[in-house]
């Protein structure tokens, strides 16, 4: 396959960045996005020009560390995958590609396709935990049964792999997927249940500090999601947030 | 040099017991005095960094990712085993101990694996008090499988994202820390140098790898938790990052290195396609629960199957070598990863290879399917269910229990694996070497700590399945923090580490001479390209199968591809920015050093024994010839300037719990 890649260019979060047109030859169809990346990086290295820089690390869809705009999609097109799942045989020969990095106030860019998605961790560390001490006294696995449908819608929260995608995808750039999918794991087991209202209180207002948009319920983020959060968990943490805003101080 | 495993004395049983309660302490009060750097964020390091700091020690914990939740834990798929016995199946502690020294093929500290099994249970107390959302029965009660290697259900799952679950848990743990101030957290930084200052560790040397500054970070203990070397082999089921360096640099500065040619090849990957290849996708153990592996009986048909003439669903039964049931009934598809691995690998040899490039075997799931079809079908009350129905109803019971592993998969070969069997050939996945530590986790540089993968300790020669995350969360969360205090009890009239000192002044100095040197050679050759070669000579002189010419071949060929590299390696960009490139070129030139160390320790010992298979030796019918006369020992190389030309001191193994026997899974 031949293509074109048009590539956001970004020198530094300081630079104002462009978009630069490159020429890829013979590109393997079952190659994925982003070893075709590769390809042209060492093209460019042997060129004597830089290579261009993006995030990516596992390379099998869990690490959550890829992070590619393509053809105005999250993850390029195809649903449920992350960069490094988009094989090129989703593409036609001759096609013209246009790759961007993530784009939210939130989550300035490093360089290139690189961005900094620091917030995330910020909101998570403002309550996305149980505040259990390492003891090796803990009661028994056990001791708690806890229903299995809970179990399992809490487990498919918890499955976000806290990529940006639903960031990127949204028009108001809102994490309310990515907090809400935190909020439902913990608050759908009997152990997250004691902290749950200190939880989403502090989880909502460190998103509005990081200057993540609002959610108007457009649901781009969920077609664009690469493990499936469901929506579902946006209308849980609402109910969440409403009860705890409702209930007295504690 | 002789070295002391410092294992308590007493039975067995009570060793750690009796350990953890004569061991000494630091006070609250000079808790707060004291600092600890942590390298790494994957199981063991996140979790050691949480528990640390909760203890009230000054926790700085660094990660090369954007991220501490994306360090590559995260992708382990198939479970974490405990010695609960919640089966009723006969498991203990024992057993677990037993089992875990015999799939490493004795080649393993007693000590260091009985406490493990021991404080394996609480892993899975802590864990579910996280909020980690374990897989569950209709009972509300914790659900197990089995792994390989084993003959009971030990094994705590999250569907085929075990590792995320269990890593995001450790995550909460540590970002707790991070709020509350305990922790100091440093993403996108990488450990450049380990700084040893009279004998004893006292800081290290850090790059930021979004701005590219030093920094120096002075620190009472220093804990390496920042995985194995897997990735020398350039295709491995390793994140890209992964990498050795840590424990290079610290052996480099007369940490010992244990073992390094224990490398585990995992037997259910997907196979390469192409040249491009970047890196390969494991397909979890799990799927061995109720996959069957086979290829064809006849090479012809394993000919018309590589050529497209014929599909591996049309050809019947009895047409069909199921090899591993065929060699090994008692275990069946569940032998231990080096087994299957090797089993593998001779069919393939032989010409019954059954994708294009001839490297690749079957996993099937057809019975299974049939199997579960039915048994749901019985329970629905479906009497006469028709073919069809049985196949929709056993596939639901196969998506619930492996849905992602199989999404996973048509992903990357768009073959649909409920229809048409998978393709799998083995792996480099693991390494079961690593730095050399006693049974506190210190390495001989006293304050050196080596956690998770990055140490040698518990699985010998091969790993079993799932107890690389026992042993990462094991380390970090109940063994380090308490062993380490052990020796900071001496450190509390340390004061704070003088960053400014001599020590640190010529590590840094050293630091950037390399960097500098890196990004001015100028050469005409990429980081990758050499990257690749030195994959190539690892995996056909140092891999699945070895003998010693082929290393000495290897050795010779490493040494040539390092001076090369040196010489004409070209780094793009600058060193003062975010440079991917430059990151990967220091990661890259450990590599070709440990490598050489890797052969040079397959070379000397002369045995099979678990991952490492030498072709002289070997029993009639091809299965590993052990020698626990002469090889009963951990290989502990000591640097002296040249990896080829590294000291050996031994330290022996004693048995007093196991019988040393031949590992027969037949």
């Amino acid at each position: 396959m031949n293509l074109t890649l048009k590539i956001w260019r970004q020198n530094g979060p300081e630079d104002k960045g462009r978009m630069e047109i490159y020429p890829v030859q013979d590109i393997n169809p079952d190659m994925s996005f982003l070893e075709m990346m590769d390809v042209l990086n060492e093209q460019l290295i042997a060129e004597g020009k830089d290579p261009i820089a993006f995030d990516h690390d596992c390379r099998e869809g869990i690490c959550g560390m890829c992070s590619m705009f393509i053809n105005g999609e999250a993850h390029g097109p195809g649903r449920r995958i992350t960069t490094c799942q988009l094989h090129m045989r989703s593409f036609n020969d001759g096609d013209t590609i246009v790759v961007e990095p993530w784009r939210a106030a939130a989550f300035p860019v490093i360089k290139d396709l690189a961005t900094d998605r620091s917030a995330f961790d910020r909101i998570q560390q403002a309550g996305g935990y149980v505040s259990v001490n390492t003891s090796g006294n803990t009661i028994d696995a056990n001791a708690i049964p806890v229903p299995k449908t809970d179990a399992d819608r809490a487990f498919d929260a918890a499955t976000c792999i806290g990529c940006g995608a639903c960031v990127a995808t949204c028009k108001n750039s809102s994490a309310m997927l990515f907090v809400s999918a935190k909020v439902s794991q913990y608050a759908l087991l009997p152990q997250g249940k004691v902290e749950a209202k200190e939880r989403v209180r502090k989880m909502v207002n460190q998103m509005d500090i990081e200057g993540f948009g609002n959610c108007t319920n457009t649901g781009a983020c969920e077609v664009e999601c690469p493990v499936g959060i469901s929506l579902e968990n946006i209308a849980r943490m609402n109910r969440e947030y409403l009860s705890a805003s409702l209930s007295s101080a504690e | 040099m002789k070295l002391n495993a410092n294992i308590p004395s007493g039975p067995i049983g009570e060793k750690w017991g009796s350990h953890k309660s004569s061991i000494r302490l630091v006070s609250p009060a000079n808790k707060r005095n004291i600092d600890v750097v942590v390298i790494g964020t994957g199981l063991a390091g996140s979790s050691a960094a949480a528990s640390l700091a909760e203890m009230g020690y000054r926790v700085k914990a660094f990660c090369f990712q954007d991220s501490p939740r994306r360090a590559h834990s995260i992708a382990a798929q198939g479970g974490i085993n405990a010695a609960k016995n919640y089966q009723n199946d006969g498991d203990s502690v024992f057993r677990l101990f037993y089992d875990t020294i015999k799939g490493g093929d004795y080649r393993s500290r007693e000590a260091n694996v009985y406490r493990l099994a021991e404080v394996s249970a609480n892993i899975i107390d802590q864990c579910v008090a996280q909020g980690v959302p374990f897989a569950r029965d209709y009972g509300g009660l914790l659900d197990n499988r089995s792994f390989g290697g084993v003959q009971v259900s030990r094994t705590f799952y999250a569907k085929g994202q075990t590792g995320q679950q269990l890593l995001l848990g450790a995550y909460s743990a540590l970002n707790r820390q991070i709020s509350k101030g305990n922790v100091k957290m440093y993403n996108r930084h990488e450990m450049m140098d380990v700084v040893v200052e009279d004998g004893k560790a006292r800081g290290i040397i850090a790059r930021n790898l979004t701005t590219g500054e030093i920094e120096r970070h002075g620190a009472h203990a220093v804990l390496l938790c920042s995985g194995g070397y897997g990735n020398v082999f350039f295709l491995s089921t390793n994140a890209m990052g992964s990498n050795g360096s840590a424990a290079w640099k610290a052996h480099r500065r007369g940490a010992m290195f244990a073992n390094p040619c224990f490398t585990q090849i995992h037997p259910t990957c997907i196979p390469q396609s192409g040249e491009y290849q970047s890196k390969l996708t494991l397909m979890s153990e799990s799927l061995r629960n109720d996959g069957r592996i086979w290829v064809p009986k006849d090479k012809k048909d394993a000919e018309a199957i590589r050529t497209g003439k014929l599909k591996p669903t049309d050809l019947p039964e009895e047409k069909r070598d199921y090899y591993l049931e065929r060699r090994y009934p008692a275990f069946g598809n569940l032998v231990p990863r080096d087994v299957a691995s090797r089993a593998a690998k001779e069919r393939c040899d032989e010409g019954f290879g059954v994708n294009a490039t001839g490297q690749a075997v079957f996993l099937d799931f057809s019975s299974a399917i049939q199997r579960y079809g039915k048994t749901e079908a019985t329970q629905l009350g479906i009497s006469n269910p028709s073919k069809e129905k049985v196949i929709e109803l056993g596939e639901k019971v196969v998506a619930s229990k492996y849905g992602n592993l199989f999404e996973m998969y048509e992903k990357i070969k768009d073959i649909n694996p409920y229809k048409s069997p998978m393709m799998i050939y083995p792996a480099v996945h693991y390494t079961m070497g690593g730095l050399w530590v006693d049974y506190n986790l210190m390495t001989n540089v006293p304050g050196l700590y080596a956690l998770g993968e990055a140490n040698f300790s518990d699985h010998g020669a091969n790993r079993l399945g799932a107890s690389a995350l026992m042993q990462g969360l094991a380390d970090g969360y109940f063994v380090a923090p308490y062993t380490v205090g052990d020796y900071l009890a001496d450190e509390i009239r340390t004061g704070d580490i003088d960053i400014n000192s001599e020590a640190f002044e010529k590590a840094e100095a050293e630091v950037v001479e390399r960097i500098d040197k890196l990004i001015n050679n100028n050469g005409t050759r990429s980081v990758d390209s050499f990257h690749r070669a030195l994959g190539k000579i690892m995996w056909d002189k140092c891999g699945m199968a070895r003998n010693a010419e082929g290393l000495k071949e290897a050795i010779s060929e490493i040494k040539a591809l390092r001076e090369e590299f040196w010489s004409d390696v070209k780094v793009p960009g600058r060193k003062d920015m975010y440079n991917p490139e430059l990151d990967k070129a220091g990661r890259v030139a450990d590599f070709l050093e440990l490598g050489e160390l890797m052969c040079l320790d397959a070379l000397t010992r002369e045995e099979s024994c678990g991952g490492h298979f030498r072709e002289e030796f070997q029993t009639e019918e091809g299965e590993a010839l052990r020698d626990d006369e002469n090889f009963a020992f951990v290989s502990c190389w000591k640097y002296s300037g040249e990896p080829s030309k590294a000291e050996l001191v031994k330290e022996e193994l004693t048995f007093e719990n196991v019988e040393l026997k031949t590992r027969s899974y037949k």
